[in-house]
């Protein structure tokens, strides 16, 4: 947007239009009492140059992925991003589209959707996905209340390998959605499933990277006329893991960070929800479909629309409108430029580098508590990880996430990612730094 | 549209006719065109126990979504599945194609219905 200031003329011609004869008089019903009358303890004004180096001074304090020698992920992962993301998604028919959904004008962003939902539904092997919801946990959340209102059922369980923040997400909207939430160990599904339970929320790989059997999940969940819900914080996991459809999951929540949209400190970034047909009625969000005008040509249009707030008023099951156009823009070019062959072969790259460094520690004497079946983030533990944790941060590396940050019990545990960006003499000398530390 | 006179109606545009100790229930021909093209209907699951007053099911259409309540009470024994392929048979015919049949708890209930006529007076008042 650009700035347009106004002159003063314009501003005594605004005000003599409206009846007043200051600025100040506009804000007349604000209580006297609450009003600012000292000047703001901010500082003095700043010239443009200044400001530019103040804020360039506070900016330059962030040490960013591309500085550091990262094996961070927890939910937010470090992959490379071609150059066709930023080339196409940076266009201004793009980029400063709001609410770019009027059929008539934007056929441009509602086929860019509409392959974004494709991409989604070849995936995950679901039948329908929506254009995008806010976040990966977002997308999470409201699966349990479709879920909910697909079985009218009050209960949702679980499982205690989710992603911690999905968890305070999830608690938040069951609160507020009456929803009796319940953590379990998947094992013990059957102490917990009864007649009351609309699902089971499994992430899959699990917040520990784990790529949990969910063989048989389903199976005893639909005995029950329960659904399974799969949430994937790793997006890219979808190109080495089975498609959720293959465990004969009923929805998934997925977050798309990882198909080109850059970490950005924790966001934007985007959710999207894909399921089985027999759930389209209860799919939360913007739906693009495909269809012939008048004239017989193809066109895009948002579809089944009465599912939504503005027509199914109090009765819609979810009041999210919001997508994340710009992001599943990005993910869906990202998509397109890799392809197939592209994006399994990334992900080949994710498990090996994952899998050369687990061996690597495992040689230096960690122990791996839960295996090797990950893709690319599992768990390492060693006595000291603290100490090794903000030796390693002094060099610039990044170590992980300590889990001992969010579950006590896992002490001197460290939550490593690896990913195509950590070349193989990053990882050696990661190695080596933790062999002189030894 | 003649409101058949074999049956008993409400005023929230429900038709319900009776054949023994179950209830068939459809919407009417002034429900069908006040709502227009219908799209969609959210069948209630049988075994469901209806309230009468209260919701039954939900019908969607091409520009408003509506809930229809149920005219006596009782558990839903049956529903008519043919709509889930064909929802368009209740704009076509109406008072043809019913919804759901409930096994009445209160059959005294059909009481409080009006009949074809007074219905019939009850919607020319509406339009």
């Amino acid at each position: 947007m650009r700035f347009v200031p106004h002159s003063e003329k314009e501003k005594s011609e605004m005000l003599k239009e409206a009846g007043v004869a200051s600025i100040g008089e506009l804000f007349k019903d604000v209580p006297e009492k609450v009003r600012v009358k000292d000047k703001l303890k901010i500082g003095e004004p700043l010239s443009e140059l200044e400001l530019r180096r103040e804020i360039e001074g506070l900016a330059a304090k962030n040490r960013s992925a591309k500085q550091l020698s990262l094996f961070l992920g927890a939910g937010c992962y470090n992959h490379f991003i071609p150059a066709t993301v930023p080339a196409i998604t940076g266009r201004s028919e793009f980029y400063t589209a709001y609410t770019p959904y009027q059929a008539e004008i934007s056929q441009g962003m509602l086929q860019a959707i509409y392959e974004w939902q494709s991409w989604v539904c070849i995936l995950t092997g679901m039948d329908l996905a929506n254009a995008s919801v806010y976040d990966g946990a977002t997308a999470c959340a409201e699966a349990m209340l479709m879920a909910g209102s697909a079985r009218h059922r009050k209960k949702a369980l679980v499982s205690k390998g989710l992603n911690p923040e999905y968890l305070k997400v999830l608690r938040t909207y069951a609160g507020a959605n009456s929803v009796e939430l319940k953590e379990i160990a998947i094992e013990e599904l059957e102490k917990d499933l009864d007649e009351d339970v609309s699902c089971l929320i499994v992430q899959q790989p699990d917040f520990f990277g784990r790529v949990e059997d969910l063989k048989g999940i389903a199976g005893k969940l639909h005995e029950k006329k329960a659904l399974l819900v799969v949430a994937i914080a790793e997006a890219l996991s979808l190109a080495f893991c089975e498609k959720p459809s293959e465990y004969n999951a009923d929805i998934v929540a997925l977050e798309a960070q990882s198909f080109g949209n850059a970490m950005s400190f924790g966001g934007p970034h985007a959710g999207v929800i894909a399921c089985k047909q027999d759930f389209v009625r209860q799919i939360p969000g913007r739906l693009v479909g495909k269809t012939q005008d008048i004239e017989g040509k193809e066109g895009f249009i948002l579809t089944l629309q009465a599912r939504e707030q503005h027509i199914r008023r109090e009765k819609a099951g979810s009041n999210i409108c919001s997508n994340q156009a710009l992001c599943v823009l990005a993910s869906t070019i990202y998509l397109s430029t890799l392809g197939e062959k592209g994006l399994k072969e990334i992900a080949g790259q994710n498990r090996e580098n994952a899998k050369y460094l687990s061996e690597k520690l495992e040689g230096l004497g960690f122990e791996l508590p839960f295996g090797d079946s990950f893709f690319n983030e599992f768990v390492a533990k060693k006595q000291g990880m603290r100490e090794m944790h903000a030796a390693l941060s002094e060099k610039e590396i990044v170590f992980g996430y300590p889990l001992e940050l969010e579950f006590s019990e896992m002490r001197d545990c460290v939550l490593l990612a690896v990913t195509e960006m950590n070349s193989r003499e990053e990882i050696d000398a990661l190695v080596s730094e933790l062999e002189e530390l030894l | 549209m003649l409101n058949p006179s074999d049956r008993k109606y409400s005023k929230k545009h429900e038709w319900c006719r009776v054949e023994g100790e179950i209830a068939v229930v459809g919407i009417t021909d002034f429900a069908q065109h006040t709502l227009t093209d219908i799209v969609f209907v959210e069948l209630p699951e049988v075994g469901k126990q209806a309230e009468a007053g209260k919701q039954l099911c939900v019908v969607e259409s091409v520009k408003s979504v509506s809930d229809v309540f149920s005219p006596v009470g009782g558990e839903v024994v049956e529903v008519n599945k043919e709509l889930e392929q064909n929802p368009g048979k209740l704009n076509e015919s109406p008072f043809e194609t019913w919804i759901a049949k409930i096994k009445m708890s209160n059959p005294q209930e059909i009481d409080s219905l009006i009949s074809a006529e007074e219905y019939g007076e009850f919607v020319k008042g509406l339009e």
